[in-house]
């Protein structure tokens, strides 16, 4: 108990208690005063955090107890945060990367009312806070509060600007497609219940009750689980909420659904990593999911013209090819992407954000075009982003994908194939936005051009870091075949994927064959990358022409929406009108008046016998004894 | 028998003297404070008895009177278990409702005001009572002032709704009482000082040990789980519920919602479960099936309403079906959550009929699809609402989750489809809800939200109760689980 990491509960009450002041004065905080509490909220979870990494670092890691959250016979939740290397390692990120945000949105949502302002502030404190109590929760139920909590705050900032009939509608699709994941997540939690009795990390990952679980237990917990990964972190089939909750104020896409709640499923999984690789059938499931997920999100991106929904599918389709690492066993590789995907992923959106302010509010990259000129460092810091997403090395991208694709490689070259392809598209359409955006000439309005301006300090400042660290932030876990000991991710992760390493089947491929993918990869998509800068730099408005054939089905983005609506939202709307209308009021109701009706009926034929003719009551009286007798000598014979 | 006047009996016997006050005062504001006041009094000695929940305190929590000796049955009222969890709620929920139903005026305030106590002492009769023929008693005492507080300070179908509760409870009540009759006389003889004085008991220990054979105690059940459904109300003995909640007066909804509804829940576990115990394995499923039919059955018709009371009313029952199926679980958890669940489910019902109320009063509207936009007039209002109705879909650090998580949990471990299935109402309630919010709160303003205000201060205070419990049990539920322990530990088969 005296373990210098009890202090950690301060690191989510400090975005609590900023969430509190804002949402609860914002009718009296200034927008600087809402502004900088929320800050300084995640600036000060940051610090600890960093305290709390190196503690971890030096080989101190703790699970905090703080209060049993409910204690019965035969199950003990408790209130309690597990800090090990995986979530000192997410807690830089969400705080480092949540602080950047916070920053930029001081500027970006300048616009707004000094009351809608804090409000803001407010739900982007809530929503650190949950993010940080789902890696932090030493069990499945404290996880299970931050899981929820982000679909949460994501709803509230999807939703923000509410007046908007569609952004709330995108809103609420976000979280109801966030709790159908929720579900499959709850019964694989109370299948594990069922069979081990608890619900901590440590208990649950103990020789003792993984032995209790059987391989039909353990598949049919993590598939469960697994679901509940593809809600959060928008795999198909549950994807189709994250493009449209680019409704959302830009920051927010860049800090929720880019760079930490979308990674939730990530964490998931590499936390219960045990149990993944116990169960081989599920790890296929999730390897081939996560791969389909990188390719069908790619090809629609590749036909997206608003700036923001190519970047919303890019984040997809690199969710899928970490979910294709975790399907591998290539866990350290998964969660490198998660890191490196968090520093360029953030940067795109904020750049993008950046380029719709000065656009003033436009996303439509087709009415962009030549802003290099305007916008040096959003230009120079969003390039740096692309290089890194399309994977040229040494930016960080390329690393961290590598690891992915060597990974899968390993396990079966189809799978590797298939990601290059994948790679390929990524290279492709992000020089294609990069082109569209900051090449050839302006195509918006004169007012627009007027107005083009590089962003302030705020926006820029953030930028600026996190170019830095998209270039850089790789550097951490460079292949063994380059540097001997360059993996120094892998070995600081290394106690979190023990017990996994110790079953897991090694497929060791030789450096040889290493170089040679690695060295496919990378040229492939250096080609494609060229390729789309080539066509599109000098894009022209005129030259467009209507999609056909196979380019509308990717323009209407396969038509899932559509089939969704089709097959269950209709359906499911056509038989809830039959309860109503059929069962409830014609069926059940109508019995039920029926039967009263039948009474008054009755009642009114009954009452004719009472005519108070003392003859016709005598008559009555000798019909009732004649019909007893009758009876009466019938049962005696 | 105590030299002293105990818990159990102040709880029945001051809303009662409130009550009758009430008849007595002339002016409205006399009579709102009396009742006021009296819930006030009620809520502190249910707080106070909450520090001698120990065993040890017995004589302060459990009376026996003798009344109709030869009939084998005496006035036997105690607090334990569940039902010290609902009185608490009673104790609670009354003062809430009077302070944020305080702005509306009723004709004839004494008689109004003198009904709702009594029927809130026929409610806390229920949860204490011992003894068959009390608790029989109590049980009409609560359902007979509803029934007049619907037909004369209703709505527009006022008739027709309150017709309609009294054809569906009369029946139930009917069928209860040929159950109990029939119980009592196969129980042993009452023995009081060593001397027998009657030759039948309606204790309830004597009905828990009556003579009854695998056959009786069939069909027995069903006369009293049909009671016990229709009050709750479950699929398909619910259809009363939608318009009574639509048509009462909104003071009466919130007690007829809030707390009534649980009257049901508890027959459940205190008087037919421990009572009929050869019946119960071979009907859970059954009653288990039913209940999960009529989650996602309210589930879906609640997606469809239009009308905001309705909506509440059919999320209601869903939930509430949730509820009986996790008592046929019959497991710790299930029991625990529940237990935890029946409190929760009354405070956060309450919390959306003050919302509505104030929507409907204010615009006289109560249609979704005409409303819009309340979230620009009145900011603290939607806020209170939203935390209301999420916590009413359980999300997590909200007082429902911890209940609704356990009740799943240990139907999962009953049934893992029943589980899977009821648990499509998870994500159905979203559904629900949050058209509910994008109609009424999203949006912008029309003419009839136009005029809107944000809530007063006594509302706001009653919300803020609401919202400070949700929270506080949302993050801290153990004192509500130990305070159930032994009530579940008596039942749980695991």
């Amino acid at each position: 108990m005296n373990n210098v990491l009890q202090i950690v509960w301060l690191i989510p009450f400090l975005p609590l208690v900023g969430f509190l002041i804002t949402g609860l004065m914002r009718n009296n905080l200034s927008k600087s005063a809402a502004g900088f509490i929320a800050s300084a909220a995640i600036l000060g979870s940051f610090a600890l955090s960093v305290f709390v990494f190196f503690q971890v670092k030096t080989g101190n890691t703790h699970v905090a107890y703080y209060f049993d959250l409910f204690r019965i016979n035969t199950l003990t939740v408790a209130f309690d945060f597990k800090i090990d290397q995986l979530s000192s390692l997410f807690l830089l990120i969400i705080t480092g990367v949540g602080f950047l945000i916070h920053v930029y949105s001081t500027s970006y949502m300048h616009d707004e009312d000094s009351k809608d302002f804090s409000k803001y502030f407010s739900y982007l404190n809530l929503f650190v806070f949950s993010m940080l109590l789902l890696v932090m929760g030493g069990n499945y139920v404290i996880m299970f509060f931050g899981w929820e909590g982000v679909g949460l705050c994501s709803y509230l900032l999807i939703g923000y600007w509410f007046k908007n009939n569609d952004y709330t509608n995108a809103a609420k699709k976000a979280f109801i497609m966030n709790r159908i994941g929720d579900l499959g997540f709850l019964l694989g939690l109370f299948w594990l219940i069922s069979i081990v009795g608890t619900v901590s990390y440590d208990e649950v990952f103990s020789a003792v009750n993984l032995a209790k679980l059987s391989t039909a237990d353990v598949t049919g917990i993590t598939l469960l689980f697994f679901v509940g990964a593809c809600g959060k972190s928008a795999q198909i089939p549950l994807y189709t909420w994250l493009p449209d909750a680019m409704a959302g104020p830009t920051p927010v896409s860049a800090l929720i659904h880019a760079a930490t709640m979308v990674t939730a499923g990530i964490y998931m999984i590499a936390r219960s990593n045990i149990l993944y690789t116990m169960a081989p059938a599920t790890q296929n499931v999730v390897a081939i999911i996560g791969l389909s997920t990188a390719i069908v999100a790619a090809t629609i991106a590749i036909k997206q013209n608003d700036i923001k929904k190519v970047l919303a599918y890019s984040t997809v389709s690199q969710l899928g090819y970490m979910f294709l690492g975790l399907g591998v066993g290539a866990y350290t590789g998964a969660v490198f992407h998660v890191m490196t995907h968090a520093f360029f992923k953030a940067l795109l959106f904020l750049g993008a954000g950046s380029v719709i302010h000065a656009m003033g509010g436009e996303q439509d990259m087709r009415n962009m075009g030549g802003l290099k000129k305007y916008m040096s460092i959003t230009n120079m810091t969003f390039l740096l982003g692309c290089i890194a997403i399309a994977g040229m090395p040494p930016f960080s991208g390329f690393f961290s994908k590598d690891e992915i694709l060597a990974g899968a490689f390993a396990k079966n070259p189809l799978l590797w194939g298939i990601g290059v392809v994948g790679a390929m598209m990524t290279a492709f359409y992000m020089f294609r936005l990069y082109a569209m955006t900051f090449l050839g000439k302006f195509r918006g309005t004169h007012e627009q051009e007027h107005h083009l301006h590089e962003s302030p300090k705020a926006i820029t400042f953030p930028l600026i870091v996190l170019a830095i660290l998209a270039v850089v932030g790789g550097w951490i876990g460079i292949p063994e075949i380059f540097l001997h000991g360059g993996h120094k991710l892998e070995a600081f992760l290394e106690p979190v994927f023990a017990q996994s390493n110790a079953i897991a089947a090694k497929h060791e491929i030789s450096h040889n064959t290493e170089f040679l993918i690695m060295g496919v990869s990378v040229l492939l998509s250096l080609l494609s990358l060229l390729f789309g800068l080539k066509i599109f730099s000098n894009y022209k408005k005129e030259n467009e022409v209507p999609a056909t054939g196979f380019a509308t089905v990717l323009e209407n983005k396969w038509y899932v929406d559509e089939l969704y609506n089709k097959i269950i939202t209709q359906p499911l709307r056509t038989l809830s009108i039959f309860f109503n209308y059929t069962v409830e009021k014609k069926g059940i109701d109508g019995f039920v008046n029926g039967t009263g009706k039948f009474v008054n009926y009755g009642s009114r034929q009954l009452r004719w016998l009472q005519s108070g003719q003392v003859g016709a009551y005598i008559l009555l009286m000798v019909i009732g004894m004649l019909v007893l007798f009758i009876i009466q000598l019938f049962i005696k014979n | 028998m105590g030299t002293f006047i105990t818990f159990p009996e102040l709880l029945l016997w001051l809303p009662l003297l409130a009550g009758i006050i009430c008849f007595f005062v002339k002016t409205e504001t006399a009579a709102k404070a009396v009742a006021f006041g009296g819930s006030l009094v009620v809520l502190g000695v249910a707080l106070s008895s909450l520090c001698y929940t120990d065993a040890k305190f017995l004589t302060y929590n459990a009376v026996n009177y003798i009344w109709l000796k030869e009939l084998g049955t005496g006035f036997y009222v105690s607090l334990d278990g569940a039902g010290r969890i609902l009185t608490l709620l009673t104790a609670v929920a009354f003062p809430i409702i009077f302070l944020t139903t305080y702005k509306n005026s009723y004709k004839n305030a004494g008689a109004f005001f003198g009904l709702m106590l009594l029927t809130q002492c026929g409610l806390m009769g229920v949860f204490v009572a011992k003894d068959a023929l009390v608790f029989y008693f109590f049980w009409e005492l609560a359902l007979i002032p509803v029934y007049f507080l619907c037909s004369r300070w209703g709505g527009e179908k006022r008739i027709q709704a309150t017709f309609k509760f009294f054809v569906y409870t009369f029946l139930g009540s009917l069928l209860m009482l040929t159950g109990i009759i029939y119980v009592y006389l196969h129980t042993g003889p009452r023995i009081s000082e060593g001397v027998v004085v009657a030759l039948h008991s309606f204790s309830l220990q004597a009905f828990y040990s009556a003579t009854l054979s695998a056959v009786e105690q069939g069909w027995l059940f069903w006369l009293f789980f049909i009671a016990f459904a229709i009050k709750m109300p479950i699929f398909p003995f619910h259809t009363w519920q939608p318009d009574a909640y639509d048509q009462s007066p909104t003071a009466t909804t919130m007690v007829l919602s809030g707390i009534m509804v649980k009257m049901g829940l508890f027959g459940v576990i205190k008087w037919l479960i421990p009572i009929f115990p050869l019946a119960v394995p071979k009907f859970a499923n059954a009653v288990m099936i039913l209940s999960v039919i009529g989650i996602i059955y309210a589930s879906c018709i609640a997606m469809v309403q239009d009308n905001l009371k309705k909506l509440v009313a059919y999320s209601s029952i869903a939930h509430i079906g949730l509820m009986c199926a996790a008592i046929f679980a019959m497991n710790e958890l299930s029991l625990q959550g529940i237990m935890i669940q029946m409190f929760s489910h009354g405070i956060n019902i309450i919390g959306l009929w003050v919302v509505i109320e104030l929507i409907e009063q204010q615009t006289g509207v109560k249609k979704m699809s005409e409303l819009g936009g309340v979230a620009h007039k009145a900011p603290v209002l939607t806020i209170m609402l939203i935390i209301i109705a999420f916590a009413n879909i359980a999300l997590p650090l909200t007082n429902a989750f911890v209940g609704e998580f356990m009740m799943f949990a240990g139907i999962y471990q009953h049934s893992i489809w029943m589980a899977a299935v009821a648990g499509l109402s998870i994500i159905l309630a979203a559904v629900y809800t949050l058209n509910m919010i994008q109609k009424v709160f999203y949006g912008n303003t029309n003419h009839t939200t136009e005029k809107i205000n944000d809530i007063s201060f006594a509302q706001k205070l009653g919300l803020a109760l609401i919202v400070v419990m949700i929270f506080a049990f949302g993050v801290y539920p153990q004192p509500m689980i130990d305070l159930a322990k032994e009530a579940v530990n008596g039942l749980a088969i695991k």
